[in-house]
């Protein structure tokens, strides 16, 4: 079963249309990336999916249910634009923010313990928010979005403005979570997060959602059929099946190259017909990277 | 609901809570009063202690006799000009000149000062002239004060209402003044703090960006309306500590000072029948219209003025609240707000308790945005039961679409951040879809 399913989610304001027919899959215990540049509407996409606003036309399903109020209890959402209660302490902001999601008194208090037990800052029950520093209001806000044990946390640029060691114990938590069965989307710029964690992904772009699929699949489908080879003594191979993209001169006649096969072929054949010209140390297959995928089709987009 | 009742629950005790709370309800009954006290008695030091100005006077005339209860006068001798000139040298207040004039025309008097007067000052010099004059025409006329006092008579006409079921309650727009005095002030000053507070909350909430965490929770017109009510018991709370703590502290005091709460004393002259006897001493007079006033039906329409009244209001504060991202931006939001709320509070004492029952007094007692302030003002001279009823309908309507309005402002104001908000912007937002 699908965690989520968004289709044809559109979203329009006076001057703008922040969400273009938009549709996703969510498949249940992944972890989504959804990506994309500053104002692309992921942002209006997640508020949608909290309820907050309203979409204009087209349809959310929550684990096969028709998105409705008690969905609110299902979700653990971290917003991009965050904070707290400065004025109250850890324990009472933390009830009162489980019972808003509708915990009982009882249920909100035993859960928070055994978070602020493990995060180790049982202590805290009576700071006041404005006494802790950023990191541990950090810990606080994050303890706030899971403490319901939602089976979706969606997290909007969960690792801006952490500190590398809350980035960690974050990263650690969301895989824990995913282990424990909750599936987890998150936005992010940060593509070396979604190298690490995510298994499926999704790129918005100016309103419409452009990509969608596995990571596998999708580095798949932009491999470019390039190789990287290290190797002793220069060679020029450029012919009808092959195309020689840089070639870089490193110490004592080693030398590093890219070579493109024009059309898809076995790379067992182009390891023969290098070893015929130079002397090969290295040879890999060089996959995109999902930075590159990201630039790839968002500047191609804006070229257009 | 139930998620209203958890943010009105919040709203509630992180107010009561707060020591300034507990500093302000205690002190506020008591301050005001002390404050009152100390005020009476420096005016009543300062009357007693001042030192009297000295008046330097060039007197052409035969009809002036200086009355030194007020001023010192001084007579100078020699022309204008000259006077001038020593006025100008010396330490005084003013220069007097009086040039002959006939009894029947007192003209060309003038007083040259350096500074402007105060007009009891011009007034005071003009009734020593006046009494003087008045005293040579009466010996010019052979009427002595004898004469005069025996023509004087003095007339008190007694107000006697009479209600529908025929009751007779004798009443004192004094009274009533100070009563509809009160009730408004005290109105404008609920409706203006409470509403700057649901504001002040609003915009800390959006400053500390805990609201998009609280609205993935609640409805934005739930947590809106959560923060008004929770706010409007705080002030409910306060206003009945008040009551309880003032009348509390009168009849402590009253009985410190040997008296009895004006109600207690009424109650025990009309059951011992000593009531007819005491009757026509001015004291026992106010007594009896203190005790005839029916507070608990003052006191129930400022409840419903002030919930009706701080609901309307309280609305529009949490709009702009919602709409700017600090306090100094709301400021040119407020001004909107603040007219009505100003106009009623000047129309109060301009035209509401001057003339209660005035066209413009009974419109602005109707129209809901002036209606919770001007209504307080009227309450205490028998409003007709169709405006009361008229007006606190209108109030109810218009709370609800202020509400309504609200709403609409603060469910798109509370995401954004850092927009540069001004009325085409919210216009825009109050326009917008869900």
């Amino acid at each position: 079963m699908d965690a989520l399913l968004v289709k044809g989610v559109t979203k329009q304001y006076a001057n703008h249309t922040a969400l273009d027919q938009v549709d996703i899959r969510v498949p249940e215990g992944s972890i989504y990336g959804l990506l994309g540049p500053n104002g692309a509407g992921k942002t209006t996409l997640i508020r949608i999916i909290n309820q907050i606003i309203n979409a204009d036309a087209g349809e959310i399903t929550i684990f096969g249910e028709k998105l409705n109020p008690n969905h609110i209890g299902v979700i653990g959402y971290l917003p991009e634009e965050r904070g707290l209660y400065k004025k109250l302490k850890v324990g009472e902001q933390l009830i009162y923010l489980a019972r808003l999601k509708g915990l009982t008194h009882h249920d909100a208090a035993t859960r928070i313990k055994a978070w602020l037990d493990r995060f180790e800052i049982k202590d805290w029950w009576n700071k006041k928010v404005e006494d802790l520093s950023k990191g541990m209001a950090q810990k606080v806000q994050f303890i706030s979005t899971v403490m319901h044990e939602p089976k979706l946390i969606i997290l909007d640029e969960p690792f801006s403005g952490f500190d590398p060691v809350n980035a960690k114990l974050i990263t650690d938590e969301i895989l824990t979570l995913k282990k424990k069965g909750s599936t987890i989307i998150f936005s992010t710029h940060r593509m070396e997060t979604v190298e690490d964690l995510c298994d499926h992904i999704a790129l918005i772009n100016k309103a419409k959602k452009i990509l969608e699929g596995t990571k596998k699949d999708v580095k798949a489908a932009y491999k470019t059929n390039t190789f990287s080879v290290s190797h002793r003594g220069a060679f020029a191979l450029q012919n009808g099946t092959y195309e020689l993209v840089t070639q870089v001169k490193l110490e004592d006649d080693f030398l590093h190259s890219l070579v493109r096969m024009k059309e898809a072929g076995s790379p067992n054949q182009l390891i023969q017909d290098l070893t015929r010209v130079t002397e090969v140390f290295s040879f890999a297959e060089k996959i995109p990277t999902m930075s590159e995928i990201f630039i790839t089709l968002v500047k191609g987009e804006s070229h257009e | 609901m139930n998620k209203i009742w958890l943010i009105v629950q919040r709203e509630f005790l992180n107010r009561v809570q707060k020591k300034s709370f507990l500093i302000a309800t205690i002190l506020i009954p008591l301050i005001f009063p002390a404050l009152m006290a100390i005020l009476v008695y420096v005016a009543v030091e300062q009357k007693k202690n001042a030192t009297k100005e000295v008046i330097l006077y060039i007197n052409e005339s035969t009809y002036f006799k200086a009355d030194t209860s007020k001023f010192i006068f001084k007579p100078f001798e020699g022309s204008l000009d000259d006077g001038k000139r020593a006025f100008d040298h010396g330490e005084y207040f003013g220069l007097l000149y009086i040039p002959t004039f006939e009894l029947t025309d007192p003209k060309g008097i003038t007083l040259y000062t350096k500074i402007s007067p105060s007009p009891t000052d011009i007034s005071d010099i003009e009734r020593i002239f006046e009494t003087h004059i008045k005293d040579l025409k009466m010996e010019a006329l052979h009427i002595d004060q004898e004469l005069l006092n025996k023509l004087k008579t003095s007339v008190e006409i007694s107000n006697v209402k009479i209600s529908a079921g025929g009751q007779e309650k004798s009443s004192d727009s004094k009274v009533l003044f100070g009563v509809g005095m009160a009730g408004g002030i005290l109105m404008y000053m609920f409706i203006f703090i409470y509403g700057a507070q649901i504001m002040q909350g609003i915009i800390e909430e959006k400053m500390s960006k805990v609201v998009e965490v609280i609205v993935s929770s609640v409805r934005p017109f739930q947590l809106m309306m959560g923060k008004i009510i929770g706010l409007a018991s705080v002030g409910l709370l306060q206003f009945l500590i008040w009551i309880v703590l003032i009348s509390t502290l009168t009849t402590v005091v009253l009985g410190y000072f040997g008296l009895q709460s004006p109600t207690q004393e009424m109650m025990q002259m009309t059951d011992q029948g000593q009531l007819a006897a005491a009757e026509g001493s001015g004291a026992l007079e106010l007594i009896k219209t203190f005790s005839q006033i029916n507070w608990t039906y003052i006191l129930l329409s400022f409840l419903f003025y002030f919930i009706g009244g701080y609901l309307l209001y309280g609305a529009l504060f949490a709009a702009v609240g919602s709409a700017v991202d600090s306090p100094a931006e709301a400021q040119q939001f407020m001004f909107p707000i603040t007219i009505p709320l100003l106009i009623s509070y000047f129309a109060l004492f301009t035209f509401i308790l001057q003339e209660p029952h005035g066209t413009i007094s009974i419109w602005l007692s109707i129209i809901p945005l002036t209606s919770p302030i001007a209504m307080m003002g009227r309450i205490g001279f028998e409003v007709p039961d169709w405006q009361l009823a008229l007006s606190m309908i209108l109030l109810v309507a218009g709370f609800i679409f202020t509400t309504w309005f609200a709403g609409r402002i603060y469910r798109v104001g509370i995401l954004m951040h850092g927009t540069k908000v001004n009325y085409k912007v919210l216009l825009k937002w109050f326009m917008q879809k869900g």
